[in-house]
């Protein structure tokens, strides 16, 4: 028996030929490994931002290789009203978005940090909106933004608020503010979530320490909850603001731009004029213009990132 | 018996000031937390509660608000949902999603599981920088990248097919794939790979029998997070599909659903809420392990 055994372990070690060798070979395992995930990015996303920018110095159309126009796109862009009013809407719309994200998250994350029944239930459902398909969601803000049929308007006027139906998206700025609330509902949970748990890490020790000096709340919240969260905040807060300044589908699906191109966000445009109108190196250019922006917001991240190690004591590498 | 008969009050008495005291402070907190975070709520489930309302009421009803309390339905009906599963193409434009989603995740979660076990476990030089780039990518957005991507799959010979959409998504997939699981891999004790190297199990022999079955819950996490994310994306499918019957879901309402000026809001409610579905029971039963890599990924 033991001898069989032996010779059975024997010839299994013998088996490790070549490719077996080769793949326990660790420069050679570093590169199969990583190849997937470098080639895919390489080619769907390293390579299109280049030729993005190259595009963008192109007057390529589709079905039609462009050629080199130099700054052509952007100069006709710095004339374009439209492009101003994009540009101008983006900000505007990240802005107060964020704001009301961030505090209304803040609001709700300081809510679902105390000692609450149905706690997981509640942060479950909590998290609804968010994981919904957004133009899903954004089709259902359309029909409560509908002008003639919007609930909110027949809710005021039951209540006796209002004599007529309220115009959510038929002129410039009552859509821009609409918009801008359901960019702020969809948002809501992921901040409050994602500080919630940036709040369940704050050690309580802290706020006995605090409460035995006879801090009030306020103080508490200043001097310990804020500075203690502030480092998950950063990063949150960088996230949501790249992808609310490049959000596209609650426009496309609300409002597709307008009314007369006045909610156009960049990649609204972008599409419009790129995709839609055919021209794709107008509509490059648009989207390179966003790069600046987002360049900023990475920025922001990292030196959050490292202020944040800092803090922990560690070394800035 | 004196003493029993007086006895019952005396504590009574003792304990009115804390009852007072505390009913004092539940009427504090109902107004300080239950009270907003009803609002909250209500504002939050608003929105699925009136396209599931919507999506069961007759035409009747839905446009008229005068004879009918616009919040509660008097003869639900499933036309709507008829319409759109038999007078349109929705369940070919669900399975496509369906397929869609699957595979990209599939794909995604292969690559970033080799490349997060390769940056965090196999350790070669420059191992962080590649790390680094693998986080940056997952700030650019795909907004600024629908445009050349869309040139890039037209010389692929991709164009309008959902091959693009399954080779395309692993760019948001990946990079939040592998710093997920780079950030389970370092939870996993080293020792235990050490002790297997040192038994003469090669290295694919670890990554499989040991890693693997370790990091199940941090798969798992990273699995429905993309399988999310891809039933959501938008941009991509929008731009990359012209036909009609490979178009995803979202795309698809949006699209074909919404043609002329007359909108068939029954049927568009139905149809989104159906393509809710499906994500929010998937959501329902991963809870946990969703919250978690949200928090997880925020944290790391």
């Amino acid at each position: 028996m033991s001898a069989t055994a032996a010779e059975g372990w024997i010839r299994k070690n013998q088996e490790q030929n070549w490719l077996t060798r080769l793949l326990d070979w660790k420069p050679f395992l570093v590169v199969m490994c990583l190849l997937p995930a470098v080639a895919l990015l390489m080619v769907f996303l390293t390579y299109p931002l280049g030729l993005g920018i190259w595009l963008a110095f192109t007057d390529t159309t589709i079905g039609r290789s462009g050629v080199w126009v130099g700054l052509e796109n952007f100069e006709f862009m710095m004339e374009d009203p439209i492009f101003w009013n994009a540009v101008f809407y983006s900000v505007f719309y990240t802005a107060v978005a964020t704001v009301g994200k961030f505090g209304l998250g803040l609001w709700l994350a300081l809510l679902l940090n105390n000692h609450l029944p149905f706690k997981s239930f509640l942060r479950a459902i909590i998290l609804l909106p968010w994981i919904v398909p957004t133009v899903l969601t954004a089709i259902a803000f359309w029909w409560i933004y509908n002008p003639q049929f919007s609930i909110i308007s027949w809710v005021f006027i039951e209540l006796g608020l209002r004599d007529s139906n309220i115009d959510f998206i038929n002129t410039a700025w009552p859509a821009r503010w609409s918009l801008i609330g359901a960019n702020v509902w969809r948002g809501i949970p992921f901040v409050a979530i994602s500080l919630l748990a940036g709040l369940q890490t704050i050690s309580p020790s802290l706020y006995e320490a605090a409460l035995l000096d006879g801090s009030t709340g306020w103080q508490r919240f200043r001097y310990i909850t804020f500075p203690m969260l502030l480092p998950i905040l950063a990063i949150v807060m960088t996230f949501s603001i790249i992808f609310t300044f490049t959000d596209f589908q609650l426009v496309y699906a609300i409002t597709r731009g307008g009314p007369v191109n006045s909610t156009h966000l960049l990649a609204t445009l972008a599409f419009q004029r790129g995709i839609a109108g055919g021209q794709l190196g107008e509509g490059a250019a648009i989207a390179v213009s966003m790069i600046p922006f987002l360049v900023f917001a990475t920025l922001f991240s990292y030196f959050a990132l490292a202020r944040r190690k800092w803090q922990q004591g560690e070394s800035n590498d | 018996m004196s003493a029993t008969a007086e006895a019952p009050p005396a504590p009574s008495s003792a304990a009115a000031p804390p009852e007072t005291l505390s009913w004092d402070s539940r009427s504090r907190r109902m107004v300080t937390i239950w009270v907003p975070l009803a609002c909250f709520l209500l504002i939050l489930l608003f929105p699925f509660y009136w396209m599931s309302i919507t999506a069961f009421k007759p035409n009747a009803e839905l446009y008229d608000y005068n004879t009918h309390n616009p919040f509660w339905i008097t003869s639900p009906t499933l036309d709507h949902i008829r319409l759109l599963l038999f007078g349109t193409s929705y369940p070919r434009w669900l399975l496509t999603t369906m397929t869609v989603a699957i595979c990209s995740t599939v794909l995604s979660l292969i690559a970033s599981t080799l490349a997060a076990y390769a940056i965090q476990r196999l350790r070669f030089k420059g191992s962080q920088y590649v790390g680094l780039a693998i986080y940056l990518a997952y700030l650019v957005p795909p907004s600024i990248l629908f445009i050349p991507l869309a040139t890039v799959v037209f010389q692929l010979g991709l164009f309008d097919s959902p091959i693009a959409l399954i080779l395309v998504y692993p760019t948001f997939l990946v990079p939040f794939c592998t710093w997920l699981l780079i950030g389970y891999f370092k939870s996993i004790p080293f020792e235990l790979e050490e002790c297997a190297l040192i038994d003469g199990a090669t290295r694919l022999q670890i990554l499989r029998q040991i890693t693997l079955p370790l990091a199940v819950p941090g798969l798992i996490s990273a699995g429905i997070f993309s399988f999310t994310l891809s039933w959501n994306e938008f941009i991509y499918a929008l731009a990359f599909i012209q036909s009609s019957e490979r178009k995803t879901v979202p795309v698809a309402i949006l699209t074909e659903l919404v043609t002329g000026d007359v909108y068939q809001w029954g049927a568009l409610m139905a149809g989104s809420l159906l393509g809710s579905l499906p994500v929010a029971i998937f959501y329902s039963f991963f809870v946990d392990y969703y919250v978690s890599s949200l928090t997880g990924a925020v944290k790391e």
